[in-house]
């Protein structure tokens, strides 16, 4: 916390953008009142009124759900009429436990497995078992004296944690957002808050003091921070902040369906990023210009290798998803922060520097040519190009192309319809940045978040060099202009897939690096294109 | 792919099936809990088992069926038995291969 002027600021993670000013309005843990157990029969008596009510509770707020929220609730009503997790309570209440007692040991239990494993999705279903248990907890207890009143006047609310249905249970259109202790920026409740607009951060670094309730506090979700008791010259920083906020959120969103061009007239490529094809559900293919970058990892999740046919459905459906539009995707990148086990090498000293990408597909070729395989065949329904990672030499090229080429020919020979994808490279280590013009491909995709973390020496995963690896450093905007100026010389496309494309701030840079094609989040469509829309020429 | 088979025997029968799952995200908490509600409309005991796992799991518990963690492209095999075990397997096959409706 930084005290300036009266002024207390928390950092906290960003995790819904928008900027808010009001009474803060504090929830603390729980406030649930102390219970006694009773006997058995009435403590059975109890937790199947606890059930029945949080059912109803939860059908209540199904209706008027969207999509989203409609399926985390239906999640959480069927889990309230799992029969297995039920008498699993019901087993320990017979023993003599009180209903409390044995409803949260057997969702905590649940939690843990869910949270094993490393798996995201399931990381985010243990959110739902806890905020199921701690809707029947409330029931059991019943709530304490809780800030009800305050909610009703609307504010910006501070809590320890945000449940999915405890969010969508609360009055929006009083509250203006929220900032709480725990949470992800990957979390159900911040894709809820994203969807509706309403201004969130996680993580923030505070403590729910006495004394806070009702002070007022400026809330500036863009920049993750909360400011206590701002002083008049944060608050008038904030309503000049808010004002051009809006406007640009709505020319973004007028933006969003159409083709983005500059100033001058020239058209700008603006592809999205897919890491899930989950994500192609809420984006219209109207909205860009096809896939400019597919991560296949989500394939290979826990240990998985996919077969032929398997690999070959995944693709197909993205192609139908982009409507004659291309789809690039990527070989596999497994191994330096995405390891795979069973396939990228354990033991390294340094896996960011090691066996990972295209060196680790050629140290595999035969995981590689099931993958290639699955990708010609796809060619042959509509544009397709395959990009490889990693590349350092122009070898490395050869031996992919001389790898599609046998594949291909396999093809040919068992007579399955197929065609020959376009071959391009992510451009991400630094050599390979240099030396571009030497390279044989049908396209240049820069990776930029491995180039900048290899041209300036800093971590990705470390935060203390954070502030080092900075994409605005001259040396990675000069190496994008010389990949930008090969490609045009050679007339070969060249598109950036990494973070920076993602930020309006730096689009302008990449723009005066001659850069026309950007794949970005899909989120960040809109937001990008107005970039484009306003560039002038210089950044600033 | 999708097949049903129901042993001759008509007394206590044991009905088998497989299927396998489209979905590209595997079998997450919609389609877990859509098989749920639909297996419990069923009067049988149905159990579902995943292709990397020996483990045999109650049909109409979400949690278990999530807890599989079944991924896209995996085959699903499915048991049932009890008065209505052959139309529960076939239900459950269908709803699978018409990949949970969307």
């Amino acid at each position: 916390m930084v005290e300036r002027a009266g002024e207390r600021v928390f950092e906290g993670i960003s995790a819904a953008d928008g900027l808010a000013v009001g009474p803060l309005v504090v929830q603390r843990a729980a406030n649930l009142c102390p219970r006694v157990a009773g006997s058995v029969k009435d403590e059975r008596e109890a937790f199947d009124a606890a059930l029945a009510k949080a059912g109803q509770e939860i059908a209540a707020l199904v209706s008027g759900a969207d999509e989203l929220a409609a399926e985390i609730l239906e999640f959480q009503a069927a889990l309230l009429e799992d029969e297995d997790l039920v008498a699993t309570v019901v087993g320990n209440l017979d023993d003599g436990r009180s209903a409390h007692e044995a409803w949260a040991e057997t969702i905590d239990a649940e939690v843990t497995e869910y949270r094993a494993g490393g798996d995201e999705y399931f990381k985010a279903r243990a959110e739902d078992l806890l905020d199921l248990k701690a809707r029947v907890l409330k029931q059991l207890h019943g709530w304490g004296a809780g800030p009800a009143s305050l909610l009703a006047q609307g504010g910006i609310l501070m809590a320890e944690d945000l449940t999915p249905s405890r969010f969508l249970e609360l009055d929006w259109s009083k509250l203006r957002g929220a900032a709480i202790l725990g949470g992800s920026p990957t979390s159900h409740v911040a894709i809820l808050a994203r969807a509706r607009g309403i201004p969130l951060i996680v993580g923030l670094d505070a403590e729910l003091d006495n004394g806070i309730d009702g002070a007022t506090a400026v809330l500036d979700a863009n920049a993750g921070r909360l400011v206590i008791a701002p002083s008049c010259g944060t608050l008038a920083e904030l309503e000049a902040m808010r004002a051009t906020f809006e406007a640009d959120k709505r020319a973004a969103d007028a933006l969003v369906g159409r083709p983005a061009v500059l100033a001058n007239g020239d058209a700008v490529k603006i592809l999205v990023n897919v890491d899930d094809p989950a994500i192609l559900d809420g984006i219209l293919p109207d909205h860009c210009d096809g896939i400019g970058l597919t991560r296949t990892e989500f394939l290979f999740r826990d240990g998985r290798l996919p077969g032929e046919d398997t690999q070959f459905e995944a693709y197909r459906r993205l192609t139908a998803c982009m409507r004659g539009r291309p789809v690039t995707i990527r070989t596999l990148d497994a191994g330096g922060d995405k390891p795979i086990a069973g396939v990228t090498p354990l033991g390294e000293t340094n896996p960011f520097l090691g066996v990972r990408g295209l060196r680790l597909s050629l140290r595999a070729p035969e995981l590689f040519r099931v993958q290639l395989r699955a990708l010609a065949r796809v060619a042959a329904l509509g544009p397709l190009k395959v990009m490889v990672p990693m590349v350092t030499v122009p070898q490395e090229i050869e031996r992919v192309r001389r790898i599609l080429e046998e594949v291909i020919a396999d093809l040919a020979a068992d007579g399955v319809e197929h065609a020959r994808p376009a071959l391009g490279m992510m451009v991400e280590v630094p050599a390979a940045a240099m030396t571009a013009d030497r390279f044989d491909v049908d396209f240049f995709s820069i990776g930029s978040n491995d180039l900048v973390q290899y041209l300036t020496a800093c971590a990705r995963d470390n935060p203390a060099v954070a502030p080092l690896a900075d994409p605005r450093n001259p040396a990675v905007l000069e190496l994008i202009r010389r990949v930008a100026a090969v490609g045009r010389a050679k007339g070969v496309e060249v598109s950036l897939c990494g973070d920076m494309a993602s930020d309006p701030a730096l689009v302008p840079h990449l723009l005066d690096c001659g850069l026309r094609s950007f794949s970005v989040a899909p989120a960040l469509i809109g937001r990008v294109k107005l970039a484009v829309h306003r560039y002038r020429g210089v950044a600033e | 792919m999708t097949k049903a088979t129901q042993e001759a025997t008509p007394v206590f029968a044991l009905v088998t099936g497989k299927a396998v799952v489209r979905d590209p995200t595997g079998l997450h908490a919609r389609p877990a809990v859509k098989l749920t509600k639909l297996a419990k409309g069923f009067d049988a005991t149905i159990e579902i088992q995943a292709q990397q796992d020996d483990k045999w799991i109650n049909a109409k518990s979400p949690n278990a069926v999530m807890k599989l963690k079944v991924a896209f492209g995996e085959t699903i095999s499915i048991r049932a038995n009890g008065a209505a075990a052959g139309p529960a397997v076939a239900a459950l096959v269908a709803l699978i291969e018409r990949d949970f409706d969307g």
